[in-house]
């Protein structure tokens, strides 16, 4: 049953995927900027909670929580300090500004924590003989899904629909939405929009401190590049669901994870990167705006 | 923008009285480099090639960001094309021309000419998309080069140039050479770029963006820049223009590829990232879109600032990174855009002219 | 506003080529400085710059100090510094050790070979990784520097150039090695390989390993691969060589992945031997690794920072003392990269007064006739072949209770 295993990591990929590609899709959605730091706020994320559970004893939850609160002060500091002043240059200049703060942030980790790597602690484990894993008897026992792999699933269930009903069912989603569609009235109807766009920032980067921990957890070791390639992997997935669109975040990174891991079994290894391009590419032809973006009418 | 919408004659003039200073640096920085050649040292002398050939990519890619209007995030695809297809093309004519500069010459044209294929290929599903999901497909397109060159073979022997993918299937013959290596890239490369090489290449890479942006074909493409329905409804062919300024940009990264890998005895094809697309996106935009002389001046300022930085020792990526935001903060800080508009009031052209060479 | 912007630019690089300028003239001696204080410890620092103002060899190397591989280029770089310092403390040779960042790249590689040949390096260390000392020793050998590189370990680095010399086994010697061992030891019937295709080292390994398998009638069962920017999920790969029923898993590759691959085969339960090669080294360092995962994983590798010896261990101290960290066997290659230069020169007579090419000659006669004792090996001494390969055997070491332990 190798298939259903596949199915299931790619599946586990996917989900860490989808939360890290939920933080590209929030803050492209309201402040119209690809935040190429995002990744490296997940490898922040990683390193705070590891050295909250290893170095300062914490218990697992207070790492994870002290990794969210770390990332979410990180990410609307970074947004006050590099993001807002540049609010109306050019959608260039901020995509430049975010690759700067993206060096620094790896480069201020390679200085800070050095470049050994860190083995990431695993927190997901039930105290019996067999420990660290959790393995789900079918098919004569060949399928085996670990606790992290369920772990990650449903906190990305969980994210998802809490930011669902956070959008749709709050005054401050509301606000979210409104500076969305339309900067310039949101204003005028008396919302806060550095206000609301700074909010963005803070939820984009305590998802992504999640992303971080259970990114860690699946893939235990750490270091100051840790979140380079998941974060470009998961802007794909964010611009495959159709970015700015949350159900699309998790649709894409979903899919991304699962095609990449079957790329990888079935078809070639090598090639595998390729052919998860080339699927994107193939979408995106079919549905320009991905899978469950919202096709703009332009207008003269 | 303004200066670069050609509406009326006196823009017109304006902008040619541009381009030429543009040349005119160009071309005074490369005979005051030469007269010093003997006091520059080793770390600028080694640098002058590579600058040579990040200058080329920069206005390659002004062209498709700056000019043209779309993003593009796989930039290096079309320089990685460019390096495999002429380090192939020299190795493979090694024996046949022994004069480096002409083997060099057509070495680049061919690394030229197939990447203008490869942006032809590219630009067709391409130049369909908009925006954000247009460049998340060039990046895509640069991922997808990168990983085949990595598992790319190719040797060659008597009989010829023999390919595999994946892996080494080439079955060269008795004295065959095996060029190109997978994953271990391409190894003891002739090194035959020069500096002057490179300063060519930079003028034909001008020449060839001014004339392309001041003939009838640059003025449709900028037309579709600022407002593409606009431009359909008054017949232009979108896409046909939007595809001569990608092959072109393509053909010129394909060239500065090539330049590029010779100065260099090995060259992998991780080199030709994401983050070398990056790297020369913010030659571009901090140069200024659409200005070609603010993109060469900040491809060799941005490749010289490393190695200027490493009196930092490790702290010299962190300074770099610290150097980018404050720079980018800076030139979009309305006062201080204001202040130095008035300094700039109070100096004069030509003043500025000699800072700059 | 953009002419304003080029005029901006325009001055920056003005002041950025005044400041290149200005590096290489005023003398490396302020960056050879900054690079020794850097390390954790300022005051051994201070020891070797009152060095400085006396008659130093000048020796320069390059390596990744940041990006991905950071971890190979600071722990040679930590490693030669210990060595430099402890040999300025002797008295007699001293040195004056300048490493500058390569970022794993050989563009950047050729631009910090060009700074440190600016500052006047007379004995160069090459580069740590193998893609960027193949581009530095083309310049090594057309400068006539001498050149000893502690872990560029891929044949291409030393083919053809007379003067440049590895401190580490060459790619394929390992491969090759590992197989002999595999075979020799009856470890496994039925072998699974998972290797990085975009790597030069793992790929060199590879090949030569396929290829003395093939030889030895080993049974290659399961043979898979990933790539950079695949180095995270290995579960089809794990997947593979378990449906396959390999027994022994050989993994030419780094440790940081190896500690994933092991991880991951843990928890869907398999457990073949696994065998690794020298890159493995260092797993059991890893801050917060769970050695019992590493339990019974077989390597061979020059230098293990739990032998007994005395020299070993005192450099471990050493080396814990001011980084805080277990030296893998970079530090431990670079390490024994100064102290054969030391060797050497005593051996010569060299003066630091000499040209590099001077030295250069020198050096070349002195490393194919001299045997070296290091750190590396297996005690029976280090030789090098004219090729400027090295010649020392490695250690079959197997990691047993959470500490390598010697295989025999």
């Amino acid at each position: 049953m190798n298939f259903l295993n596949f199915l299931i990591s790619g599946i586990s990929l996917g989900s860490i995927y989808a939360i890290i590609a939920l933080g590209y899709t929030m803050v492209y959605g309201i402040a119209k900027m690809l935040n190429f730091a995002h990744g490296d706020v997940i490898m922040v994320g990683g390193y705070i909670c590891f050295f909250a559970v290893s170095s300062y004893q914490l218990p697992p939850a207070l790492g994870i929580l002290a990794a969210i609160v770390v990332c979410t002060v990180l990410g609307m500091v970074v947004e006050r300090l590099a993001y807002k002043p540049l609010r109306q240059a050019p959608s260039l200049a901020v995509l430049i500004t975010a690759i700067g703060v993206s060096y620094f942030l790896q480069n201020s980790a390679l200085l800070l924590w050095s470049s050994t790597p860190k083995m990431f602690p695993a927190f997901f484990t039930v105290k019996s003989e067999d420990a660290v894993k959790n393995s789900i008897q079918l098919f004569d026992g060949q399928l085996t899904v670990s606790f992290v792999t369920i772990a990650t699933i449903l906190t990305c269930l969980i994210i998802m629909v809490g930011l669902t009903l956070f959008i749709n069912r709050t005054k401050m989603g509301k606000a979210m939405r409104a500076c969305s569609e339309d900067k310039g009235a949101a204003q005028l109807m008396g919302i806060n929009v550095d206000g609301t766009i700074s909010m963005t920032f803070a939820i984009g980067s305590g998802l992504a401190a999640v992303a971080g921990v259970l990114l860690c957890s699946a893939y235990p070791t750490l270091v100051p590049t840790t979140g380079s390639m998941p974060g470009i992997k998961a802007f794909t997935a964010a611009v495959f669901g159709g970015i700015g669109s949350i159900p699309g975040a998790l649709l894409g990174g979903l899919l991304l994870g699962v095609i990449e891991t079957f790329a990888k079994a079935y078809i070639s290894m090598q090639l595998s990167d390729a052919i998860v391009f080339a699927v994107l590419i193939i979408v995106l032809l079919v549905k320009p705006a991905g899978l469950l973006g919202k096709q703009i009418r332009e207008k003269v | 923008m303004a200066s670069l919408k050609i509406t009326a004659k006196k823009n017109l003039s304006k902008t040619s009285r541009r381009n030429y200073l543009t040349y005119g640096l160009v071309i005074l920085a490369f005979v005051i480099l030469q007269a010093m050649s003997g006091s520059l040292s080793s770390s600028l002398k080694g640098m002058l090639v590579p600058i040579c050939a990040y200058v080329v990519m920069a206005i390659s890619l002004n062209l498709t960001v700056g000019i043209l209007g779309e993003l593009s995030l796989g930039h290096a695809g079309f320089m990685s094309v460019g390096a495999f297809t002429g380090v192939i093309v020299a190795s493979y004519l090694q024996d046949t021309i022994t004069i480096a500069p002409l083997r060099l010459a057509i070495s680049m044209v061919a690394g030229a000419a197939f990447a203008a294929l490869a942006g032809f290929l590219i630009g067709i599903p391409v130049l369909r998309l908009k925006g954000d999901y247009l460049a998340i497909v060039t990046l895509a397109f640069g991922e997808i080069i990168k990983t085949i060159f990595t598992n790319l073979y190719v040797g060659v022997d008597g009989r010829g140039l023999h390919f595999s993918l994946l892996e080494d299937k080439t079955n060269l013959a008795e004295g065959g050479k095996l060029v190109v290596s997978g994953p271990m890239g391409m190894g003891s490369i002739q090194k035959i770029a020069s500096f002057t090489a490179g300063f060519l290449l930079i003028l034909i890479t001008l020449a060839v963006v001014f004339n392309l942006v001041n003939s009838r074909a640059g003025r449709a493409i900028m037309a579709i820049r600022d407002n593409r329905i606009a431009a359909e409804s008054i017949g232009i062919n979108v896409t046909k223009y939007k595809m001569i300024a990608f092959v072109t940009s393509a053909a010129l990264a394909g060239a500065a590829g090539t330049l590029f890998a010779m100065n260099y005895s090995t060259i992998v094809a991780t080199k030709f990232d994401f983050n070398t697309s990056i790297l020369v996106l913010v030659f571009v935009v901090l140069g200024g879109l659409g200005n070609m002389l603010g993109s060469i001046i900040a491809a060799a300022v941005l490749t010289i600032l490393p190695e200027a930085l490493r009196q930092f020792s490790d702290y010299r990526m962190l300074v770099y990174a610290i150097v980018l935001i404050l720079v980018m903060l800076a030139t979009n800080n309305p006062t201080l855009r204001g202040y130095l508009d008035r300094v700039k009031g109070a100096i004069t052209g030509k003043h500025s002219e000699k800072e700059a060479a | 506003m953009k002419k304003f912007l080029s005029i901006l630019l325009a001055l920056a690089l003005v002041l950025s080529l005044a400041a290149c300028g200005g590096d290489s003239g005023s003398s490396g001696g302020s960056t050879g400085g900054d690079s020794q204080t850097s390390g954790d410890s300022g005051s051994t620092g201070g020891d070797s710059d009152s060095s400085v103002s006396g008659a130093a060899f000048k020796l320069g190397g390059t390596g990744p100090l940041t990006g991905p591989v950071a971890v190979y280029g600071l722990a040679a770089r930590n490693g030669a510094q210990i060595a430099v310092d402890e040999i300025n403390a002797m008295g007699g040779i001293q040195f004056e050790l300048n490493y500058q960042d390569d970022a794993h790249d050989a563009e950047k590689a050729v631009n910090a070979y060009n700074t440190l040949k600016d500052w006047g390096m007379q004995l160069s260390l090459g580069s740590v990784t193998s893609t960027p000392c193949e581009a530095t020793s083309v310049m090594n050998f057309e400068d006539r520097i001498f050149a000893l590189t502690p872990s560029a370990s891929s044949v291409a680095t030393t083919e053809g150039k007379d003067n440049v010399f590895q401190m580490c086994f060459t790619d394929p010697g390992q491969g090759a090695k590992s197989a002999e061992y595999i075979a020799n030891q009856n470890l496994g019937t039925k072998i699974g390989v998972i290797w990085k295709n975009d790597d030069v080292y793992s790929k060199g390994i590879y090949d030569t390993f396929m290829a003395e398998a093939a030889t030895l009638g080993l049974e290659v069962v399961s043979d898979t691969n990933f790539n950079d920017s695949n180095s995270t999920d290995f579960s089809v790969q794990i997947a593979d060589a378990q449906s396959k029923g390999a027994d022994l898993v050989f993994l030419p590759m780094y440790f940081d992945v190896a500690a994933l691959i092991f991880s991951q085969a843990s928890t869907v339960g398999y457990a073949p031997k696994w065998f690794g090669v020298d890159g493995m080294d260092g797993i059991l360092s890893v801050d917060g690794f769970d050695t019992s995962l590493a339990e019974g994983v077989m390597l061979l590798t020059p230098f293990s920072a739990d032998a007994e010896d005395e020299r070993t261990q005192s450099f471990v101290a050493e080396y814990q003392s001011r980084h805080g960290e277990i030296p893998n066997q970079f530090a431990a290659d670079a390490y024994d990269c100064v102290y054969a230069y030391k060797q050497a020169l005593e051996a010569a007579g060299a003066t630091p007064d000499m040209s590099a090419s001077e030295l250069c000659d020198l050096m070349q006669q002195q490393f194919t006739s001299m045997t070296f004792d290091g750190l590396t090996g297996d005690g029976a001494g280090i030789t090098w072949e004219t090729s400027g390969a090295v010649s020392k055997s490695p250690k079959g070491m197997i990691i047993q209770n959470g500490a390598y332990v010697g295989m025999d």
